[in-house]
């Protein structure tokens, strides 16, 4: 056999080139294809409506008239309304309810679920049986558990003790306890999943030698599961802080932002200022604190991740 | 390989321009012409012998079945529906459900998915009106042969500043005392003798509370219908929400004495007396809900609930009574009236438009001036068991509304016995129209205040009012 010459080399090279960029441009075209539908769906239903809020928040329009540019008004007028410290100070109060009764009872409840060893499979499916039921069921469900007459649920219960009955829903003081409770109980599921996953990619070590070193259960929850889980720990926080800032679907339905604004939430207040005056409302105030809500996040998003990028490592 | 792609790119676009080509060939069937429109325009005139004239096929949306509305209401509505087709056999008619609330009404509005004939309370006329959010069909309903009988300051709520009509009333009321009969009965109170002063209503809503364990008075408070409900005993009590000055400009007297007394005398049946139950957070829908189910002693409402409870809440007959609203001896205390308007959607054709008033005229208005139309409406509702004599107000005048009363008498199937105490007194009392200015903005300023009186026992009325009168003020200043 002949070695090639220099020139046949040289040609195959090039066809060699030449097929490489048809596959490359076949594989771009067919990636394209499945990249346009993707693009179109959130480009029409997420991005749009992102971009379009931040053109309204500089414009005053009921989305029929003529709209005008009205610059930094909106934003001006949404730090001028009294209603909106008082909005975020309801939020800031469910999210610190929602972290003190919410959060850790997920991981709580996927330690003891780890360390049991039947049933698992039922009892994670019971945990996550709520995240399942829709959400205006479980609020419909639970209005009759926090019905304030003596005969409601939680009244009948407190009655056989002597206690009660509480209105719930009713006064400003308990109704967004009540909210956190139920919405606790509707999102723990999810949240106890992911940590059950988490705590088998625990190495078994770790506790062997612990209890080798003769640590308790509570030691080696404190030593090992907990540093172990922190980097999931520090997502779910991040996570759940996200959602509460955004709470709509639970005041919306159960108290309407009442009683006296007692649950209005920034999210309930954007929407109040959309949508509670028949006429059109002011989609600029509406558009402008959705902006600032978002603008909020972003940066609190950030500095959590700064501040936490040193410990959030499970290495 | 490379003619592939090129020939797929040749597919789609031969696709495209055959959907192109099917799209502009439909929308061309739907355009109307200038002779259906005459056609139609002249057919407003439910006498005239509009079905003689060529017109082309058009279809239109009418928002006339509420949301939950029993299979009989339903049959009744295609009942009269059918009689319009027939009548306007051009025209086809697609009832949809629909009920206004402010959120819903304002999402429907800026998406652009209302009905083509749609119905508004009258406090939103003059707002949609300037801002041109319904059509003017000025021309149309003039075309009518009773638009001149109209009770003109009940017309008024669809006129703009020229007199020009952008919407029709088709009902009014006053606001009433609705209550229970069982509830006063199981009290030991007498169904007949309803009480006639603020201070009866205290004494009955507690003996009611006392002795059945439902609430004596209850009230709506969310959704705006709080600060509606507020603004109704205001009225009654002699004050006022706006003040219009000689210049025009409104100002808002939400903190005004009787407001005051209003929510003292609420905060007083509420803590004092215990009397109003534990719910404090009603709607329109949720109240009427439990009246129906014999949960509330009394509360204020329209005059005209009557058919949305037997329609949606399956409303005893026998627990139904209402009577006429306590005024205070103040000169100035009235009866709070409001009504619907009926209007049409910008998004029609000129041809939907001359078919939206048609309709209009054949389901609100002939059972109103004809007998035959009268009758008709009487008939199709009793025939599906609606109600027929439901107590209104007269959106012509008194004689006219008599006359119907007259036409209809022998399908009248509500206890008209048990509405008595409304109907012989409802006529001689002063009514007053609703705020004119950013009504809804009003009334949910005053929801919260509302809210608080009923839920917080230490609630400071006068902070609260000053509060939400602020807040209006700035509103109405922003124009």
């Amino acid at each position: 056999m002949s070695a090639p010459s220099g020139s046949t080399v040289a040609v195959r090279g090039k066809l060699e080139r030449r097929r490489r960029r048809i596959r490359v441009s076949r594989d771009g075209l067919s990636t394209l294809a499945f990249l346009l539908p993707l693009l179109l769906v959130f480009g029409a239903f997420s991005w749009y409506p992102i971009v379009r809020s931040l053109v309204m928040s500089v414009q005053e329009t009921n989305l029929v008239s003529t709209l005008t540019f009205v610059g930094l008004d909106n934003f001006a007028r949404v730090l001028a309304d009294p209603l909106f410290s008082k909005a975020v100070s309801n939020t800031a109060f469910f999210a610190l309810l929602a972290l003190i009764i919410g959060y850790p009872i997920p991981l709580v409840l996927a330690v003891i679920m780890s360390e049991t060893r039947r049933y698992k499979s039922l009892l994670s499916a019971l945990a996550y049986l709520p995240v399942v039921i829709p959400p205006v069921v479980s609020v419909l469900l639970w209005r009759f558990f926090f019905d304030g007459s003596p005969n409601g649920v939680f009244n009948t219960i407190l009655g056989v003790v002597g206690l009660g009955p509480v209105h719930w829903l009713g006064d400003s003081g308990t109704a967004m306890p009540s909210i956190v409770i139920e919405a606790t109980w509707a999102g723990f599921g999810g949240t106890v999943i992911i940590y059950l996953a988490a705590l088998l990619s625990v190495p078994r070590e770790l506790y062997d030698a612990a209890e080798v070193d003769g640590a308790s259960i509570r030691q080696k929850i404190w030593h090992v599961t907990l540093p172990q889980l922190r980097g999931i720990l520090f997502i779910t926080l991040i996570l759940q802080l996200i959602a509460t800032s955004q709470l709509f679907t639970e005041p919306f339905l159960f108290t309407g932002g009442g009683p006296a604004n007692s649950t209005l939430t920034v999210l309930l207040l954007i929407y109040h200022y959309a949508f509670q005056n028949s006429l059109g409302g002011d989609y600029g105030m509406a558009a402008a604190l959705s902006v600032m809500l978002a603008a909020f996040l972003a940066v609190f998003t950030a500095f959590y991740f700064w501040l936490t990028r040193s410990w959030s490592t499970t290495s | 390989m490379a003619a592939k792609p090129y020939g797929r790119l040749k597919g789609l676009v031969m696709v495209a321009m055959a959907i192109a080509t099917v799209g502009a060939c439909s929308s061309a069937t739907s355009t109307p012409t200038a002779t259906s429109t005459a056609g139609a325009a002249g057919s407003a005139n439910p006498s005239s012998s509009a079905s003689t004239v060529a017109h082309k096929p058009v279809t239109i949306s009418v928002g006339v079945l509420r949301p939950g509305a029993t299979q009989e209401a339903t049959d009744a509505l295609n009942l009269q529906i059918s009689e319009f087709e027939a009548k306007y056999p051009w025209v086809t008619v697609e009832p949809m459900e629909y009920n206004w609330t402010a959120p819903t009404f304002t999402a429907a509005l800026a998406a652009g998915t209302l009905p083509d004939v749609f119905t508004i309370p009258f406090t939103d006329g003059k707002g949609l009106i300037q801002q041109h959010q319904i059509v003017n069909i000025d021309s149309r309903v003039r075309a009518l042969p009773y638009v001149d009988k109209f009770n003109k300051s009940i017309l008024a709520n669809g006129q703009d500043e020229k007199g020009q009509i952008w919407a029709v009333p088709y009902t009014a009321y006053g606001m009433s005392l609705t209550y229970n009969r069982t509830v006063f009965t199981q009290a030991g109170l007498d169904p007949n003798k309803p009480p006639t002063t603020w201070d009866e209503v205290k004494a009955d809503a507690k003996i009611i509370s006392a002795k059945t364990h439902n609430a004596g008075f209850a009230t709506m408070a969310t959704g705006n219908t709080g600060g509606w409900q507020l603004t109704t005993m205001t009225y009654a009590l002699g004050g006022r929400m706006e003040k219009t000055g000689d210049d025009g400009k409104v100002t808002a007297t939400l903190n005004n004495a009787a407001t005051k007394a209003g929510l003292q005398w609420l905060h007083s049946l509420r803590w004092d007396d215990n009397s109003m139950g534990a719910t404090f957070d009603y709607d329109w829908t949720s109240i009427n809900q439990a009246f129906a189910a014999g949960q509330i002693g009394m509360f204020t409402g329209g005059s005209d609930l009557y058919t949305a409870m037997v329609q949606n809440d399956n409303l005893n007959p026998a627990d139904y009574g209402v009577t006429i609203i306590p005024l205070a001896s103040d000169p100035n205390a009235g009866v709070l009236g409001g009504g619907t308007l009926a209007a049409v959607n910008v998004v029609t054709t000129e041809a939907q438009r001359d078919a939206a008033v048609d309709w209009i005229d054949f389901y609100w208005m002939n059972k109103l001036l004809t007998q035959d139309g009268a009758v008709a409406d009487a008939k199709a509702l009793k025939a599906n068991n609606q109600a027929v004599g439901v107590p209104t107000l007269p959106l012509f005048d008194k004689a006219t509304y008599d006359q119907t009363q007259v036409w209809i008498k022998d399908y009248i199937n509500v206890p008209t016995d048990q509405m008595t105490p409304f109907t012989s007194k409802i006529f001689d009392e002063p009514l007053v129209n609703e705020p004119t200015k950013n009504t809804q903005d009003l009334y949910a300023a005053l929801d919260p205040v509302l809210q608080a009186v009923l839920t917080d026992k230490n609630a400071n009325i006068d902070t609260l009012l000053s509060a939400a009168n602020k807040q209006v003020q700035t509103i109405l200043d922003k124009g």
